[in-house]
């Protein structure tokens, strides 16, 4: 029960850095935050998670592929 | 495919690092901005190499205590997928640094003077240049045994040549690399930012879990080829 109370004190307090943190860096570091706004953002993220699954696939497919080849070296 | 386990887990982690390292949010800095996010794409190729080349002194090392030619197999392809990564490190490295060392008052000609100078770039071009020449000494010897057994005593110096090259000079000269006086960067827990590591390391894994993946690949590619010298 105490170490349940204990918690519940500390989660405030870990939620009160988080917001420390966003107002100690400042705004006055230009960063990409109209691509963020306008959700221009998740055209880019589609476009390189998809040559990622691209190029995992084509893994995938010679791992299949040398997978047979032992099977046929073997057998 | 088999033992897949391992590389669904590096797909997942992968698609988590490109999903959570474009969106996440990270500390804005003076300088970097927005580039800090290659943190996890061009430092995690040096983490990558780096294991790979450790493994590769393993077998290198158990090569010479068995003799056995399929370590020697082993030992080399962990290599040469190691130096992949470095280059793939080195580049996106030059990359990155010509956009956040390169002083943008001075033509990109006159501070290529101050960046070419970094120790930490000639030290991770020596590095590489080393393991270069243990693929040169592979292909130029014909003998087989007496390759396996070359290179493996080289594979072990140019091991040991890394920490010089890549650890250890460059955190003794001033660097414009993160990691001058407090050792590693990313490793370092006061340093690296929270909601960095909570992708970093995932990615890490990811990408080393890929790296392994190619080699185990090649490794049986190439067994296959030199089956007649195994048995």
């Amino acid at each position: 029960m105490r170490k349940l109370k204990s918690l519940f004190t500390f989660i405030p307090l870990f939620l009160l850095t988080q917001i420390s943190y966003a107002q100690n860096d400042g705004d006055k570091v230009e960063m990409a935050d109209t691509m963020r706004s306008n959700g221009r953002i998740y055209v880019v993220v589609a476009v390189v998670v998809l040559i990622l699954i691209g190029l995992l696939l084509y893994l995938v497919r010679l791992d299949r592929k040398i997978t047979r080849m032992e099977k046929e070296n073997n057998g | 495919m088999h033992k897949s386990w391992w590389k669904i887990l590096c797909v997942l982690l992968l698609l988590y690092t490109f999903i959570g390292g474009f969106l996440m949010d990270v500390p804005r800095l003076p300088a970097l901005s927005e580039t800090i996010r290659n943190l996890y794409f061009h430092v995690c190729m040096w983490f990558c190499m780096m294991i790979l080349f450790t493994v590769s002194v393993v077998y290198a090392i158990r090569y010479l205590r068995t003799n056995k030619l399929t370590d020697d197999i082993y030992s080399r392809q962990f290599a040469a997928v190691g130096i992949v990564f470095g280059v793939l490190g080195y580049a996106t490295g030059a990359i990155w640094m010509s956009y956040t060392w390169a002083d943008p008052n001075n033509s990109s000609f006159q501070s290529f003077n101050a960046v070419a100078r970094e120790p930490k770039l000639i030290g991770a071009a020596i590095a590489l240049l080393i393991y270069f020449a243990y693929m040169v000494l592979r292909d130029s010897i014909s003998d087989i045994d007496k390759r396996a057994r070359i290179t493996a005593v080289y594979n072990i110096f140019a091991f040991a040549l890394l920490f010089p090259t890549i650890w250890i000079i460059p955190r003794l000269l001033p660097s414009l690399h993160p990691g001058g006086e407090n050792g590693n960067p990313a490793l370092d827990f006061k340093d690296i930012d929270n909601r960095m590591r909570l992708v970093f390391y995932p990615a890490v894994i990811g990408w080393t879990l890929l790296g392994v993946w190619i080699t185990s690949l090649k490794i049986r590619l190439n067994l296959l080829k030199e089956k007649r010298f195994l048995q």
